[in-house]
């Protein structure tokens, strides 16, 4: 009996886990349609969308002209006319030839309409840096999502944050922008197929000392540096933001209120990244037990660079172990 | 065109492109449905001349007119279906919403700088918001049309195919005409045989900008060719051609045929906007050459020319024309701005916490709140 009630867990990679969660999608709700660039025959560039034409239809999930513009555009059209669609732009650089559909309409439907026209638009991004692609291919667009009235952000670390996340994302009746890590598409983890905890920040690891926060990518890269800070003696604990708008603001103030410490991670350029957001929501709430300032280790305010140099741009160990340090050994004035 | 012979994959000659097909014949307009068309741009010149007033006198911030424009607009809207089809404004298209039955007073909030999209149910009414920017919801249009051949594809759906798709009207100008995302409709749209009519009112000025300067070739229409796609283009102050050429337009998209162009070629007669200064950029001359006839006096010489209507039908028209301008203007001053909350409350269907605390600071600190 236990042990028919005891949750599905199974082993995925996010890239299986995401599709996983496509396909219960359009299961669940015939009012769910995946469509983008190549996401029919071919399954996708990275396989998400792979066996979900033919499972569910090629009118479910179909494959569009090569233009994002049209990709949103068509994206907000459908929801006008009661659809849930599941676009998907091929690679974080591409949602720029989209910008205007994004911040213009899609963010604004809801407002402009008074609510008559609900968006519940969920756009797949796969995002960031670390697989050496060509130019474009490698962007951080958080904070530039995250600026945009009327869109909410979701990035998820690993296969089961992908999974609750898009299934979370799917169901809301808003648009969602959800920035898929594409550097862990690869990676697997036991998947819990009926969670139910989607909302807000998670503590992906517990400590005392300092507090990591991150998303996407870099929440694995902070959870092999507080394995190695232990070394040191520093007990880190991560928070993985998950929602990059809204952001919980009180699971940050609950860690650093215990920590009294922070440091915020990310592969996107420094100035107006969304370091700085996370950084003065701590520093509001948390002003009075902060030990030093809030850190940041970021990206650098250059274009991404090509293959060869991404490891030099995108925060390294190292340089994250160097935030730890310089926040550690902060001493005031 | 001439056709320069290559050799296809299998070594052949390669073929000429497949004639673009032809659009259904429609009957022409019945008496009644003629003088309901006048009763309509009556209405609409009467509202439109009003409303520059208006901004002339400070009720309204700024105003788009249409004046010129009147059969494009309400000879478009009039050949719909209302229960099934759905209108993709700009912002230029108070004769439209007027013909689709829209309160005008919530129609003119957009201008009045109370609620940028307009005040109206736009699902409703299936009239989309004001659209500002050019050619934002040609898109829209597209998306939404193939939604329709979605649900009618969708087993167990009980609409039918055979009785007809709903079709989306997208409403562009000469201007947007120059837009990507005018391409990427029209392509998209004839790739997934979506039911959709662009109707282009081609009037002549992209503000201060001439056609000649704007669209290459100088007829959106042409394009047809090139996305296979069958194109009107057509006198867009004649309201019975504009009538009639969107309902062929609307039959052929609604059989499931694809998406169909009619340029209404018309004139703007008054400035791009209240904020306008046309004589910087053309002479009362110009205007007086090309504007042509005007389409509200060249409705009501048919009419009464060919005995379809009399001067006391004309009468009774502008008299229920200056009352219901008269109404408008009284709504329009008594609207009053919208609780600031709606700021907050109309941007998510979920609301975020973060957005509610935001309220509620501002609630706390504005006398408005």
């Amino acid at each position: 009996m236990a042990e028919a009630m005891a949750p599905a867990t199974r082993e995925l990679s996010l890239q299986q886990a995401l599709n996983l969660a496509l396909s219960e999608l359009l299961a669940e709700d015939p009012k769910v349609l995946v469509f983008g660039e190549d996401v029919g025959a071919l399954g996708g560039v990275f396989r998400v969308t792979d066996g979900l034409a033919a499972k569910h239809g090629s009118e479910r999930v179909f494959d569009t002209p090569l233009a994002e513009s049209s990709i949103l555009g068509l994206a907000i059209g459908l929801a006008m006319a009661g659809f849930r669609p599941v676009p998907e732009v091929q690679f974080d650089g591409f949602a720029y030839p989209a910008m205007s559909q994004i911040v213009t309409q899609l963010g604004r439907m809801h407002y402009r309409s008074r609510g008559a026209l609900r968006m519940p638009v969920t756009l797949r991004v796969p995002s960031f840096g670390g697989i050496r692609a060509p130019e474009n291919h490698g962007e951080s667009l958080e904070a530039v999502f995250a600026h945009v009235p009327g869109l909410k952000v979701a990035c998820p670390a690993d296969p089961q944050q992908a999974y609750t996340l898009l299934k979370a994302a799917v169901r809301s009746d808003d648009p969602v922008i959800f920035m898929e890590p594409k550097s862990r598409y690869w990676q697997k983890g036991a998947v819990v197929t009926e969670s139910a905890d989607w909302a807000g920040a998670r503590v992906a690891r517990v400590g005392r000392h300092l507090t990591l926060v991150a998303w996407g990518a870099m929440v694995a890269r902070c959870l092999q540096v507080a394995e190695l800070a232990t070394e040191d003696g520093v007990d880190v604990e991560v928070v993985d933001l998950r929602w990059l708008k809204p952001i919980d603001t009180e699971s940050l103030a609950a860690s650093v209120g215990k920590t009294r410490r922070a440091v915020v991670v990310h592969e996107a350029p420094l100035t107006a990244g969304l370091g700085a957001e996370v950084a003065q929501r701590i520093t509001e709430r948390c002003f009075g037990t902060l030990r030093a300032p809030v850190e940041r280790v970021t990206g650098f305010d250059v274009p991404y660079p090509s293959g060869d140099l991404e490891d030099e741009y995108i925060p390294s160990i190292d340089r994250i172990l160097f935030g730890i340090q310089r926040v550690l050994e902060y001493r005031r004035g | 065109m001439q056709r320069v012979q290559g050799l296809g994959r299998s070594g052949a000659a390669g073929s000429a492109a497949p004639p673009v097909p032809e659009l259904p014949a429609v009957p022409p307009m019945t008496a009644p449905e003629l003088r309901e068309v006048y009763r309509l741009m009556s209405s609409v010149r009467r509202l439109d001349e009003a409303a520059v007033a208006w901004q002339r006198q400070g009720i309204l911030p700024a105003y788009a007119p249409l004046l010129g424009q009147e059969a494009a607009q309400v000879g478009s809207a009039f050949a719909v279906d209302r229960e099934r089809d759905f209108l993709f404004p700009t912002y230029r298209e108070a004769g439209v919403a007027r013909t689709l039955g829209v309160d005008m007073v919530e129609y003119m909030s957009t201008h009045r700088a109370t609620w940028h999209g307009g005040l109206w149910d736009a699902a409703e009414h299936r009239l989309a918001p004001i659209q500002a920017v050019v050619a934002g919801s040609v898109l829209h249009a597209v998306g939404w049309a193939h939604g329709q051949r979605l649900a009618a594809a969708s087993p167990g759906d009980p609409q039918d195919p055979v009785g007809g798709l709903g079709v989306a009207v997208a409403y562009l100008g000469d201007g947007a005409s120059s837009q990507g995302d005018v391409h990427e409709a029209m392509n998209i749209a004839a790739v997934f045989a979506a039911p959709v009519v662009f109707f282009v009112q081609n009037n002549g000025w992209a503000i201060s900008v001439p056609t000649e300067r704007q669209v290459a070739g100088g007829s959106v229409a042409a394009r047809g060719a090139g996305y296979g796609m069958p194109a009107l283009r057509i006198d867009g102050n004649d309201a019975e051609a504009v009538v009639s050429a969107t309902r062929r337009a609307l039959a052929y998209a609604r059989a499931g045929r694809g998406p169909v162009i009619v340029e209404a070629v018309t004139y703007r007669r008054g400035p791009h906007s209240t904020a306008d200064d046309p004589g910087r950029y053309r002479t009362l001359d110009d205007e007086r050459r090309d504007a042509g006839a005007d389409p509200l006096e060249r409705l009501r010489a048919r009419l009464l020319g060919e005995g379809l209507a009399n001067e006391a039908f004309v009468a009774e028209c502008d008299a229920a024309a200056a009352a219901e301008a008269e109404a408008v203007r009284e709504g329009v001053l008594a609207l009053g701005p919208r609780p600031g909350a709606e700021m907050f409350d109309l941007v998510f269907a979920e609301p975020t916490e973060e957005l509610l605390r935001q309220k509620a600071q501002w609630r706390k600190e504005s006398e408005h709140g």
